[in-house]
């Protein structure tokens, strides 16, 4: 925790001045909105039988109204880290649930999912991973030139950033497959898809990794130059390992963004997730099914990507810890 | 070979003059330190003394006049730069203690890549050294969790394990709290009684006469006084200079 004060502020969703208000708004909104007409409407209806319409929308309200007052209490009870863990799987259920309640079609899932995994979300690792590593070694290179003392270097740094940052990724990857040629080039789908991602990306954590080289104080410079060391020994051993604690944060959030984002090259036919979630569904009309598989899978990866991040963080924070 | 030669002075100042823009902060500054000199460097804030002896490893341009250190004229010549910072040690008032290496490392990651020292011989020399500061056993740690002064001396002994020739000061001991300044200026001490060439910016007047083989008072980017501590501190014979120490010393 970062900062945590010496006061016990009193829980704020168990005062009745707030507990009941925000019920009687749940129990009333969902009657409003006829809840009754929903998934869970069918399921009360299940467990009770009766009349359908007014009857039945007020009873799935106060169900619903129910069941949120004895998750509050419930809730309420557990410690911090408990709490945010029900919390989370309470809301990836109900999303889950919202899938669910597509009807979808599971055989259809499972006869496909084999091949959305195999060719597309393989591909879709296979560039972005590729693309990240390209964008870093860009971003590098991009955030040096931007303050070394070469005005060459710092203009072709500030056009890039400028250019790459300043048109669409979707507009990147149509000028370089469909431009490109026009130049004599042909470019594949898949390095165009590559080329495109680790240029916008690069150019974004250019001013990450600026900013971030920036944050160390001048005297670190000053006593690592002062001691005899090499510019580059001063870059590489004392200041981008401090940097680390300011760069990983926003560039952990570039590289989920990006893994989505390889979703764009899809445009140009390269056979990642989104294309064949687009494409799968198309022969028996069920579009759904494909999205919802590959947006889970969208997100597992996103989430591997979130504990990576915060790895590395504890990782470069540890000496900065008293 | 028949001339007899002299070892050149430790540093060697003529005609030393630097601006801030349009500010002059030094004005033709002459200065000779000799080998085994203790110097001793105060004034008031603001009166030129930081960016005085950071002019002497670089971290500091100048306009006119000649710095020498150890014979070589400084230039912005890479190596001859380069060649200087490894002659000359400095402590800073805010320590610049590198906080994502331990103590040890610190003092030994400068000897690995500078003096080309293998990681056994970096970390023993290290060792050796921070037992001089008398803090070897907190290696280990990071400087966050050592006090001011422990930070400080572990400076001092990542500055000394370098093994200069000159050591440079710039207030040591003003970011310290009042108990701790002891024992940051007892090392000091130390250091000079091996005879280590110290320029030391300070104002503890007690450190001053205890080691100092002669005291400078800047201001206005000028020497305006400087000599013994003996005389230097009973008869100060410019007005700056009385009103200064009076200030420093109650
Ligand atoms: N980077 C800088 N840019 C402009 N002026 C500066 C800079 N550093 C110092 N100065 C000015 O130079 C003068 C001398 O500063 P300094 O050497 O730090 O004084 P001292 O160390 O004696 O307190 C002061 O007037 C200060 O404001
Ligand atoms: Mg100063």
């Amino acid at each position: 925790m970062h900062f945590r004060d010496n006061i016990d502020y009193p829980p704020m969703l168990t005062r009745p001045a707030v507990f009941f208000p925000l019920l009687t708004a749940i129990f009333v909104s969902l009657w409003w909105f006829g809840a009754g007409n929903s998934a869970i409407g069918r399921l009360v209806l299940g467990l009770v039988p009766m009349a359908e319409g007014n009857p039945l929308n007020l009873a799935t309200a106060a169900f619903v109204t129910a069941l949120v007052g004895f998750n509050i209490f419930v809730v309420m009870r557990l410690a911090l880290r408990q709490q945010v863990w029900l919390v989370w799987g309470e809301l990836a259920a109900l999303i889950l649930l919202f899938f669910y309640s597509f009807d979808l079609s599971f055989a259809f899932i499972q006869r496909k999912i084999g091949f959305l995994i195999t060719q597309g979300l393989v591909t879709t690792l296979y560039i972005s991973a590729v693309s990240i590593v390209i964008a870093t070694v860009l971003a590098l290179m991009g955030a040096v030139a931007k303050l070394s003392s070469n005005g060459i270097a710092q203009g072709i740094a500030h056009f890039y950033t400028s250019l790459f940052r300043g048109l669409p990724l979707l507009m990147q990857i149509y000028m370089i497959y469909l431009g490109l040629p026009q130049l004599g080039y042909v470019v594949d789908a898949v390095p165009t898809g590559i080329a495109a991602l680790s240029l916008c990306y690069g150019a974004y954590m250019t001013e990450i990794f600026r900013a971030g080289i920036e944050s160390i104080p001048k005297g670190q410079w000053e006593a690592a130059r002062a001691l005899g060391m090499r510019p580059i020994s001063v870059m590489t051993r004392i200041i981008l390992p401090q940097s680390m604690r300011v760069i990983i944060p926003p560039t952990g959030n570039q590289f989920i963004s990006m893994l989505k984002d390889s979703s764009l090259v899809s445009v140009v036919g390269v056979w990642e997730l989104m294309y064949l979630a687009r494409t799968q569904g198309q022969t028996e009309f069920r579009h759904i099914e494909m999205m919802v598989t590959a947006s889970l899978i969208y997100w597992l990866m996103s989430i591997v990507l979130e504990l990576l991040q915060k790895r590395i963080e504890t990782h470069f924070n540890k000496a900065a810890t008293r | 070979m028949t001339s007899v030669k002299t070892a050149p002075s430790a540093i060697e100042i003529s005609g030393l003059s630097k601006w801030y823009g349009t500010m002059q902060v030094l004005h033709d500054i002459d200065l000779t330190v000799a080998q085994g000199e203790r110097l001793v460097i105060c004034g008031p804030s603001g009166s030129g003394k930081s960016t005085l002896i950071r002019t002497i490893n670089a971290l500091e341009g100048f306009e006119q006049g000649v710095i020498k250190v150890a014979g070589i004229a400084l230039t912005r010549d890479q190596a001859v730069v380069e060649d200087v910072r490894r002659r000359v040690g400095m402590v800073f008032q805010q320590f610049n203690l590198f906080p994502h290496l331990t103590v040890l490392e610190n003092c030994a990651l400068p000897l690995r890549l500078v003096r080309s020292l293998s990681a056994a011989e970096a970390r023993d020399r290290a060792m050796h050294y921070l037992s001089k500061v008398h803090i070897p056993e907190q290696a280990l740690k990071y400087p966050a969790q050592l006090s001011g002064g422990q930070q400080q001396r572990v400076a001092i002994a990542r500055a000394v394990a370098m093994q200069p020739e000159v050591m440079l000061f710039d207030e040591p001991t003003s970011a310290l709290d009042p108990e701790m300044v002891k024992e940051v200026l007892d090392v000091m001490v130390g250091l000079a009684e091996e005879g280590m060439t110290m320029a030391v910016v300070t104002h503890e007047m007690g450190f001053a006469r205890q080691v100092a083989d002669r005291v400078i008072f800047m201001d206005g980017g000028r020497i305006v006084e400087q000599g013994p501590p003996t005389t230097f501190f009973t008869a100060p014979k410019n007005e700056r200079t009385q009103a200064f120490l009076q200030q420093v010393l109650h």
